[in-house]
This record gives C-alpha cells, sequence and structure tokens, in this order.
C-alpha cells in the first residue's frame, strides 16, 4: 500500500514538473524576421457561457481594432495580432488566462475581462508582470479606487489596471436618479445576485433612490445560478413596488422578469449594463418596458461610431457587438496608441522595456475613440462618465435618455 | 395580501418536478445501490430533446398539439441515454468496488454536459424553449401559469402508473424482488440485467417528463441546467427515504415548500433577518434534510434495512 501511494506521489510530482518546464520554454524561441516586431494584444472574455453573447461582442469588437490598426499601419514596424482567450466567467479561469498571457513577452497589453469578480483575480497577475490589463465593461468601484471608496477615502489599487466602463457608483446611481425623477417612482424593491457587480450596483442605486426621496419597500437576494424566482416574485408582489431593481446580468434576469410579471406584478424591472443584451429579450418574452441602463451613448447614435458600426458589419461576424462593443474597440485601441507613443519615444523601435513603458504611456492615452473622449484618471477609470437608459419597446432596446452623470463628492 | 397560498403553490409545484427526477435516483439506488449522479444530465439531454422536436415540427403549429411530440422527443431522448449510460459506464463496472461507479457517474455527467455545450447548436448559452401564450389562472388564492399547470397533472399520472406498474405487473413484481435481493432473484430465473436496464429507463422517462415541464416553467434549457436540479432531486430521494419510489415524490414536495416557505418567512422570524430571503433557501433545505436524517436515518418513507453482507 505504501509503495503504491509513493509511486502515484512520485508520478504526479513529475507530471507536474514536466508541465511547469513545457509552461516555461513557452514563447522563447520565437523569433521575429527583424523588419516588423509583433506586439500581442490578449483578450479574456466569457467566449463560452451564458455571457457569450457579450464575451463574442467583446472578442469581435477587439479583433476589428487590430484588423484596423495592422491594415492602416497604425504604428510603423509593429504588427498587432490578438490573442483572445476564454475565462467561461470564472474568476479562476481568467486568473489562468491572466498568467498564461503574462508569461509570453510578447503580450503588452491585455484587453478584458467582462465580469468585475474575474477582474479581481486577473488584476494581482497583471500587475506582478507590470502588463496593462484594460477593461471595457467592468463597473465595480473598488477595483480602481479600493473598497473604502464610500467613505470618500479613495487610492488607486493597481498601476497596471484601467478601463473604458464607468463605474457603478456612477451607473447606479444614474439608475437611481433616473428611476425616482423620469420614471416617477416612489417605491422600489430592490434584488441582487450576491455576485461583485450585482451587489454593487443595486446598493449604488439604494443610496441614490433613498436620498432623493424614494422608498426601498423590499430587498431580496438570489443565486445567479437559479431560474426558478417563483418564491422572490410572490414576495416582490405583496410589496407592491413601483419599479423593482435587478443587480446582476441577463439570464437570471430575464427569466427573473418574465416570472414578475407572470405572478402579476405590474412594475418594470430595471438593471444595469449586465442586462442590456439582446439575449435578454430573447430569453424573456415579457420584456416589454424593462429598462438597462448602459455605459456611454447609444453607439448607433454618435457620429464617430458610424465608421466602427460599418467596418464591423464589413467585418461579417456572426455576433452582434453588444453592449460593449464600442467600450471593447476604444480599450484596444488606447493599448495600441499607447504603443504608438511607445515606439515613438525609442526612435520607432519596440524597447526592451515595453511593458512598462506602456503602462506609463496608458495614463496620457487621449484621443476621440467610438465611445467618445477616451483618457484615465489617477485612478485608472475612464474619465467619460457618459450613460444611458434603455427601455425594451416591440422587442428592441431603445435609447430613452443620456447624461453625464456628475460624480459626486469626488476631489 | 397573504402570498401564503402562492407560495404553497409553488413549492408544490416546484416539489413535483423535484420529485420527477427523485425518482430516478431513488430506483436506481433501489436496484443496483449505485447513485447515479449523471441523472441530473440524464434529465437535461430530455429538455434538449424535446427542445429539438419542436424545433423540428413546422412553425405555425400549436404548443398543445406539439406538446405530445415533444414530450416523446424528451423522453425518449433521456431514456437512450440513461440505457446507453447503464450498458457501456456502469455494467462493466458491476462488481468493482462502489467508489468506481460513482466516481463514473461523475466523470459521466461531466461529459455529458460537455458533449452537449460542444455539439448541439448555440447550446453555449441558454436555448429559448417555448411557453404557453395566454393569462395565469387563479386557484384559491394563487397565480398559477398556464406551463406549471403541465407539471400539476405529469406528476400524478407519473405516479399512479408508476405504482401500478410496480405492484401490479409481472415485470414490477421482479422489479421489487431484484430490489430485496439480486442473486435470490435470479436464483429464481428473474433476468436481472432486465430489470436493471428497465429501473434506469423508467428513471430517465420520468427525467424526460421533469425537463419539459421545467423549461415549460423557466422558458429556456442550458446545457448546466442538470447540475442544482439533479442536486435537489438527490436531496429529495434522500429526504423521502432513498429506494422507495412514493418518498422521492414526497422528498420533492417537502423540500420544494420548504425551499418556497423558507424564502417567504425566515426572514421574519426574530434575530433571523440576515437569514431569510432567497440566498438563504437552499441552506435551510439541507438544515432541514439534516433534521430529518438525525430523527429518522431512514428518510421520511423509507425502511430501516439491516445491513446486507
Amino acid at each position: 500500500m505504501r509503495h503504491r501511494s509513493l509511486l502515484i506521489l512520485t508520478t504526479a510530482v513529475a507530471a507536474g514538473a514536466l508541465t511547469l518546464s513545457a509552461c516555461g520554454s513557452r514563447g522563447e524561441d520565437k523569433s521575429g524576421d527583424g523588419s516588423k516586431a509583433t506586439v500581442v494584444i490578449g483578450l479574456d472574455a466569457p467566449l463560452t457561457g451564458e455571457l457569450s453573447a457579450l464575451g463574442q461582442g467583446i472578442k469581435n469588437s477587439a479583433d476589428l481594432a487590430v484588423k484596423n490598426a495592422n491594415k492602416q499601419n497604425e504604428v510603423d514596424g509593429v504588427t498587432f495580432e490578438l490573442r483572445p482567450l476564454d475565462d467561461k466567467a470564472l474568476p479562476n479561469a481568467g486568473q489562468q488566462n491572466a498568467t498564461k498571457l503574462a508569461g509570453d513577452k510578447e503580450v503588452l497589453g491585455i484587453v478584458g475581462p467582462l465580469n468585475s469578480g474575474v477582474a479581481q483575480s486577473m488584476q494581482q497577475v497583471a500587475q506582478s508582470n507590470g502588463v496593462t490589463l484594460i477593461s471595457p465593461a467592468n463597473t465595480t468601484p473598488d477595483l480602481t479606487q479600493g473598497k473604502n471608496w464610500k467613505k470618500n477615502d479613495r487610492k488607486r489599487q493597481f498601476s497596471t489596471y484601467f478601463r473604458t466602463a464607468t463605474t457603478d457608483e456612477v451607473q447606479g446611481a444614474f439608475d437611481g436618479q433616473y428611476a425616482y425623477e423620469k420614471m416617477k417612482a416612489k417605491t422600489a424593491y430592490v434584488i441582487d445576485d450576491q455576485k461583485t457587480y450585482g451587489v454593487g450596483l443595486a446598493s449604488s442605486f439604494k443610496d441614490q433612490f433613498t436620498k432623493l426621496g424614494g422608498k426601498i419597500v423590499g430587498t431580496e437576494h438570489v443565486s445567479p445560478d437559479d431560474r426558478d424566482f417563483k418564491a422572490v416574485v410572490a414576495k416582490a408582489k405583496s410589496a407592491n413596488p413601483d419599479l423593482v431593481f435587478y443587480g446582476g446580468e441577463y439570464p437570471a434576469s430575464g427569466p427573473l422578469s418574465q416570472q414578475l410579471k407572470d405572478g402579476g406584478l405590474d412594475a418594470p424591472l430595471m438593471g444595469g449594463d449586465g442586462m442590456y443584451s439582446a439575449d435578454y429579450i430573447e430569453l424573456n418574452k415579457k420584456a416589454q418596458g424593462d429598462y438597462a441602463s448602459s455605459v456611454g451613448k447609444p453607439v448607433e447614435q454618435l457620429p464617430s461610431a458610424k465608421k466602427f458600426i460599418e467596418d464591423y458589419k464589413a467585418a461579417g461576424y456572426k455576433d452582434r457587438y453588444e453592449a460593449y462593443g464600442g467600450s471593447t474597440y476604444d480599450a484596444t485601441w488606447a493599448i495600441i496608441q499607447a504603443v504608438k507613443q511607445v515606439v515613438a519615444d525609442n526612435n520607432g523601435k519596440l524597447p526592451d522595456d515595453a511593458r512598462k513603458k506602456v503602462v506609463d504611456a496608458m495614463n496620457k492615452v487621449s484621443f476621440d475613440g467610438v465611445t467618445g473622449k477616451v483618457a484615465f484618471d489617477k485612478y485608472g477609470d475612464t474619465t467619460n462618465t457618459m450613460i444611458t437608459a434603455y427601455q425594451v419597446d416591440n422587442k428592441q432596446w431603445k435609447a430613452r435618455f443620456s447624461a453625464e452623470f456628475e460624480k459626486f463628492d469626488k476631489s | 395580501m397573504n402570498e401564503l397560498p402562492q407560495q404553497l403553490a409553488n413549492g408544490l409545484i416546484l416539489g413535483a418536478m423535484y420529485g420527477l427526477i427523485a425518482i430516478g435516483y431513488t430506483m436506481v439506488y433501489g436496484i443496483v445501490q449505485l447513485i447515479n449522479f449523471a441523472h441530473g444530465e440524464i434529465f437535461m439531454v430530455g429538455g434538449f430533446g424535446a427542445l429539438t422536436v419542436y424545433l423540428a415540427l413546422p412553425p405555425g403549429m400549436s404548443l398543445m398539439a406539439a406538446l405530445p411530440l415533444m414530450l416523446i422527443g424528451g423522453i425518449a431522448v433521456s431514456v437512450l441515454v440513461g440505457v446507453a449510460a447503464e450498458r457501456f459506464a456502469y455494467r462493466p463496472l458491476r462488481g468493482a468496488p462502489r467508489l468506481a461507479p460513482l466516481i463514473t457517474a461523475i466523470g459521466l455527467s461531466i461529459a455529458l454536459q460537455q458533449a452537449v455545450w460542444k455539439w448541439y447548436p448555440d447550446a453555449k448559452k441558454a436555448r429559448v424553449f417555448p411557453q404557453f401564450k395566454g393569462d395565469a389562472f387563479d386557484i384559491l388564492g394563487a397565480t398559477v401559469q398556464r406551463g406549471d399547470l403541465f407539471v400539476v397533472v405529469a406528476a400524478p399520472i407519473c405516479m399512479i402508473a408508476l405504482g401500478f406498474f410496480v405492484s401490479k405487473t409481472r415485470s414490477g413484481r421482479a422489479m421489487q424482488a431484484t430490489a430485496q435481493d439480486r442473486d435470490t432473484a435470479a436464483l429464481m430465473g428473474i433476468d436481472t440485467n432486465r430489470i436493471i436496464v428497465l429501473a434506469f429507463a423508467i428513471g430517465a422517462a420520468f427525467a424526460g417528463v421533469a425537463a419539459v415541464a421545467y423549461g415549460l416553467r423557466t422558458g429556456e434549457v442550458q446545457f448546466r441546467m442538470g447540475f442544482i436540479m439533479g442536486l435537489k432531486a438527490f436531496t429529495a430521494a434522500v429526504l423521502g427515504g432513498i429506494g422507495n419510489i412514493y418518498g422521492a415524490m414526497l422528498g420533492g414536495i417537502v423540500l420544494g415548500i420548504a425551499e418556497a416557505l423558507a424564502t417567504a418567512y425566515v426572514e421574519f422570524i426574530p434575530g433571523m433577518t440576515q437569514f431569510g430571503g432567497g440566498a438563504w433557501k437552499d441552506v435551510w433545505a439541507f438544515v432541514l434534510l439534516i433534521l430529518v436524517l438525525l430523527l429518522r436515518p431512514q428518510g421520511l418513507l423509507g425502511e430501516r434495512v439491516a445491513d446486507r453482507a
């Protein structure tokens, strides 16, 4: 018996060592052809699974940015390459992907992830490897400003982390204000999915809604894997709110909204950017009248986005660009611009410590992107705080109201 | 508004669905003492089977007319996968130590999930399942959806048919005999291999019915749906007394109602506010399971069995 367990142990250790050494040797034996340097932009998003509608939109939009950069020779002497990896919306998969990408020294930046919870596990990896991580979709304030942001004790968490999506502090507050002032809702029932994103969004909504004079008539938490919300629906119905607010994503909120209305509650469901997806309407036969906010202005309304939409159509991608198409394009373009700056500063060649220089250049990036002006503040957050409220009308999301939301109490 | 009737109805409907799946766990365990952890996935493929039939039918067809065909499709796929699992995964391990088939079951469960994920068109995200149009019914102060009526009707019919089969037919009695003592049953001339296949097939058929009910209720099927539902149904089977078919249904209903009531009322118990609501319902369901097993280790309807050598 003892012999056998020893044998197993030895095999496991040997296998582990072999795998590790195999990892270590990757990327060493590649040599450029001398004339053109290759810069790899990594991408991490849920390419499969329930959130894949958003993830595929992210991948395609980043791909489009890379292709455009190569086509118009944006950075002389540099060819960009996109390396997309699937995180299945799982934090540990995101961490593995970040490790894998950071291990390749050709990777100068990573676009992604979609989920704030995944970002938490990737940030440290990116930081210790000094590689830029830029998310088109993370909205949890903690990621950039630390967990004491509510007490106005804000501190930048990671010098390598940036995002082109504005925070839930802004978005949830926008939702609260919109619900109270534009929808004239006086009472709200708040449900969240217990994930980083959902809880943060719901709490910002609550703060703003009550601050303006609205009343929270009940709160409830559900599991993001649940599809049967009948028990919660019965509770919400007896609270009889003007509005149900959901902090979470469309795979759960689609069935939730339908079951709320099936259960006889005559109030719209409102959510954040995690709900702003065409799949929400597909999964929910009673989506009519529901609201979702999303970061930035509707891409379709922006003159700056016209070219993006045309290019996206021309490229013939199978999936729609969804909520984060524009912000992903901008995030990818920000890395490309940073690389351009670094190359220009180094007499047209890629320097040896390119990663560090790209991070420095990211802080100073400023250009007119698809979603508007792209630049980052001292926390790594986007300076663009534009939010739009959408409503489902005739099986489509229709933009109802856009505004720059002033950040409160921000020094 | 009094929400008690609504919560009881919700619990009953959800519980009946758990119960239908739990039948599969309990029958297979009763006969081969195997916990078939792939049963949740057999439920899941049934949902995709029914969806496939619906998509193959002419688009204008009413759901009412399509439902019998979808039911047949769902059951057929579930039974096919269930029987194939028995034949190719479990039978070769019949004489092996108990852990071997258990681990095989877990592996099979992952394999089935990944197979659907990989090869079913667009199954990488949730697929939309057809639902009945029209308003809900008001029954004794509870709102019941049209789709939910399906399980309300189907579950009792299935249970009556199963009860009749087990107690009145030759095969049913052979099944009881095999459950009591497989070796002696074989000596009496019962083809125990056939009985085992039959147990897997019946369990899978019930899972197929439950899958159609699930689709009608939630409006979607997805490759991961078998995991949670399978776990809950397994809990229901243990709660009711594993090996007992009526116990499985009773356990399912008790579990469903416990979940609904825990969501609605635990937070009103003084000092328990933070333990209430939808987030804690699973915790309460398992607290109930532990309590029942402490007081009645054999489950609600289970019989105390002496350990067979």
